[in-house]
């Protein structure tokens, strides 16, 4: 009888197993289909680039004729006599060391000043939003303008209060706190979400603290501090990647303060890390290569190396968030 | 009756293909066969100007239509060579790229359709057959000329009891001392010759503007950079350092930080806030259009104390023009390239529209050029032998910005000391071209 059953419920299984396997199919097929859209954008914008830097990074590549393989030339070009990849690499450097850190915590202060606001909440959030709506380029030619040693409103007020105003962009110590400026005045962005983050921390939390006498200062490092955690690590992590692909405000703010107009079409002027190569930024350095020289096999060589340094980055970042990150409802 | 029908069907015949043929002659005479497409980077008054001189081209030939895109760059060239879409003919105000388009064909050979037509490079003058070949291959023609020369306010020079343009540099400086005048706090009111690098175009951050005016040589003859061991950079650097220094540095950023555009009506020796520039000749035509009244002359520039023999001589560049690969309609586009580089008509009258320097030896002298006492001074700049242009090289102008790099530490006072400097800057340039060569010799 036992027998019997096995056999006849031999087909009947290997059956259901080809439906389940068919249904798996199906849905698999459904998967990739509602995904396709995605996987074609990824695979044409994000995969193909990717490979083909790779490659062309081993090339001499004029953009005019064929790639021609020449190794590691590029790399050791790159590393070892490129005069222009030591000042791009420190330009940059400052941005993530100076530049990101101010642009976190005067997020992170106006959020918390915009939090506590009792009256005018929705004027002072527009207020302190708006910037980021601004076209950068547009941005930075006001900003330009504004800071202008001779004729700008900046210095003109300053030097009305005894002040002998900076150069700004016009001077190598002092263009990267100007773009710094710019960049903190843009930083709506970064204050919304740490605003989204603040308004979410538990009220209860707060209470308790409260309760145990903790003051201001006390219920910010130990209420909410820890429970924006997460938001704090995704802010660093985003700004240290923008400061590591920072071209625009630093290529309009160059060509605007060197004061160097050229006509239309003319390449022959270089203003490209005006002042003295102050702002000579690795992603303008990379431009550089690429689109004025033409020499897009050396520069896919310094995008695989920004590439490779943005992952070890971000990577080094998250590991060592594990130990000030706190996610709400994670089991240590 | 049979007779009859026959000659009926002849006459049918006869109309039929008069008609056929009236209808061909009108198509003919109605539409144009072609049409060919012309890039160039010129816009606004200029582009209108260049249209001109194509509208008449146009008119004399029926057989095709020329469609004129103006604003065009080297990198819109770049793109379109690429992608294979290409316009007939080619122009660029980069005329260092030519080492890029001739190198990698991306510019055609312009060698045969000379060489079929009999016509000779030598009615250009050296510096421009130099800029518009690569290692022997010409890719490309001179279309207009930009020569820079000496600008000086008339006024203020009678006001300052000089009384001829001075012809070297310690005269410049001498000059320049007396011309500038400065506020009670110091700052700058009038600078009688604005020596910074990055202040418009006669300071060209690579030196390219002053380095004909002191002999100075690039390249040794094996090829290698020589900026070290050519004297006339560490006279030339020198020279205008010590310029700066009398100035003071930050006096110049900030007078350069509140001077005008250099392409817009305010621009600082039009409105009497520089006494003396070194600028190209599009200058006169600017000045005619926005300030009409000023009282100005033009010579050539200053020379090297060491050199004065180079009194004359001037930097020189200008438009390249050529047929990129992949055209559809190669030979009425050099027919038309032809027209506009060889024929002195239509570079008299395109000079005459822009004010730029015509590019044949014959056309310099064209009765069609207008009489301007200013715009002669760059005729006679433009023809004399010692004028130069910059090396064209396989990396474009690269090496101009490692030049540029070390010149404006320079002159900051941060490069340290100037021979080491120079030969630092040797070494990286030689190693620039080696890369931009893939491994080859520089």
């Amino acid at each position: 009888m036992t027998e019997t059953a096995v056999t006849a419920g031999a087909p009947f299984t290997a059956e259901r197993r080809r439906a389940r396997h068919r249904a798996a199919w199906r849905r698999r097929r459904l998967v990739l289909m509602l995904m396709s859209p995605w996987i074609v954008g990824f695979c044409v914008f994000f995969g193909y680039p990717l490979v083909m830097s790779v490659y062309l990074s081993f090339t001499h590549y004029d953009l005019l004729s064929s790639p021609k393989w020449i190794g590691w030339a590029n790399y050791k070009y790159l590393f070892t006599e490129d005069p222009q990849v030591g000042p791009a690499v420190r330009n940059t450097l400052w941005l993530i060391l100076i530049m990101v850190p101010l642009q976190v915590l005067f997020a992170f202060g106006v959020a918390t000043m915009v939090a506590r606001a009792k009256r005018g909440v929705g004027f002072f959030r527009t207020v302190f939003y708006l910037p980021a709506l601004a076209p950068p380029v547009a941005a930075t030619m006001a900003f330009v303008y504004l800071l202008n040693p001779a004729t700008g409103p900046v210095n003109v007020i300053l030097g009305h209060l005894g002040v002998n105003g900076p150069l700004w962009f016009q001077s190598p110590q002092w263009s990267k706190p100007s773009l710094t400026l710019l960049s903190i005045w843009g930083v709506g962005n970064l204050m919304i979400i740490f605003l989204a983050a603040i308004l979410d921390a538990p009220q209860q939390l707060y209470e308790s603290a409260e309760l145990d006498g903790a003051g201001p200062i006390q219920r910010m490092r130990w209420v909410t501090l820890p429970t924006i955690s997460p938001v704090i690590l995704f802010s660093v992590v985003i700004s240290v990647i923008a400061a590591m692909q920072y071209f625009t405000q630093a290529y309009v703010a160059a060509n605007i303060a060197s004061g160097q107009a050229s006509q239309a079409g003319d390449q022959t002027v270089n203003n490209l890390g005006y002042p003295e190569g102050s702002t000579l930024f690795y992603p303008v350095l990379l431009y550089q290569h690429g689109f004025r020289f033409f020499n897009m096999g050396y520069a896919s060589a310094l995008s695989v190396l920004l590439l490779i340094v943005a992952f070890t980055v971000t990577v080094l970042i998250i590991r060592n968030s594990r130990r000030w990150v706190h996610y709400a409802g994670a089991v240590k | 009756m049979r007779r009859g029908v026959i000659a009926a069907i002849a006459l049918a015949a006869i109309l039929a293909a008069a008609a056929g043929a009236t209808a061909r002659s009108a198509a003919h005479a109605g539409t144009k066969a072609d049409t060919i497409t012309v890039w160039v980077g010129w816009s606004a008054r200029e582009l209108a100007g260049f249209k001109k001189v194509v509208a008449e081209y146009d008119s004399k030939h029926p057989d095709v239509n020329v469609k004129v895109v103006g604003g065009i760059n080297d990198d819109k060239i770049t793109a379109a060579i690429r992608s294979g879409n290409v316009p007939d003919v080619v122009s660029s105000f980069t005329s260092a790229n030519v080492g890029s388009y001739c190198k990698s064909g991306a510019w055609v050979d312009l060698k045969p359709f000379l060489s079929k037509d009999h016509l000779d490079v030598n009615v250009f003058p050296k510096t421009s057959q130099y800029y518009t070949q690569y290692n022997g291959k010409r890719c490309a023609l001179p279309f207009l000329a930009d020569v820079y020369g000496f600008y000086y306010n008339k006024k203020m020079f009678q006001a300052a009891g000089i009384k001829s343009p001075p012809k070297t540099m310690s005269e410049l400086t001498a000059d320049a001392k007396k011309l500038t005048k400065r506020n009670q706090n110091g700052s700058l009111k009038v600078v009688g010759y604005n020596p910074f690098l990055g202040f418009y175009a006669g300071n060209v951050p690579d030196l390219s503007a002053y380095a004909p005016l002191f002999g100075a040589k690039y390249t040794d003859a094996g090829g290698h950079s020589a900026l070290s061991k050519d004297p006339a950079w560490s006279r030339l650097l020198k020279w205008q350092k010590n310029l700066v220094d009398w100035y003071g540095y930050k006096n110049l950023q900030k007078f350069n930080a509140g001077a005008a555009d250099e392409f817009s009506a305010s621009h600082a020796f039009e409105i009497g806030k520089v006494a003396m520039m070194i600028d190209g000749e599009w200058r006169v035509a600017f000045i005619q259009a926005e300030h009409p009244g000023l009282a100005y002359g033009t010579a050539p520039a200053p020379v090297d104390d060491a050199k004065k023999n180079l009194y004359g001589a001037g930097y020189v560049n200008g438009t390249i023009i050529g047929i990129p690969k992949g055209v559809k309609h190669k030979d009425q586009a050099w027919a038309l390239l032809k027209y506009l580089t060889f024929n002195a008509h239509p570079l008299a009258q395109f000079s005459n529209l822009i004010r730029n320097v015509p590019t044949t030896k014959q056309s310099l002298n064209s009765k069609e050029i207008k009489p301007d006492a200013h715009f002669k001074t760059f005729l006679t700049i433009f023809a004399n032998p010692s004028s130069k242009t910059t090396p064209i090289t396989a990396a474009g102008n690269a090496y101009g910005t490692l030049i540029q790099a070390f010149a404006v530490k320079w002159q900051a006072g941060h490069a340290g000391d100037l021979h080491a400097g120079l030969q630092k800057l040797d070494k990286q340039i030689d190693a620039q071209l080696k890369q931009a060569q893939a491994g080859g010799v520089p």
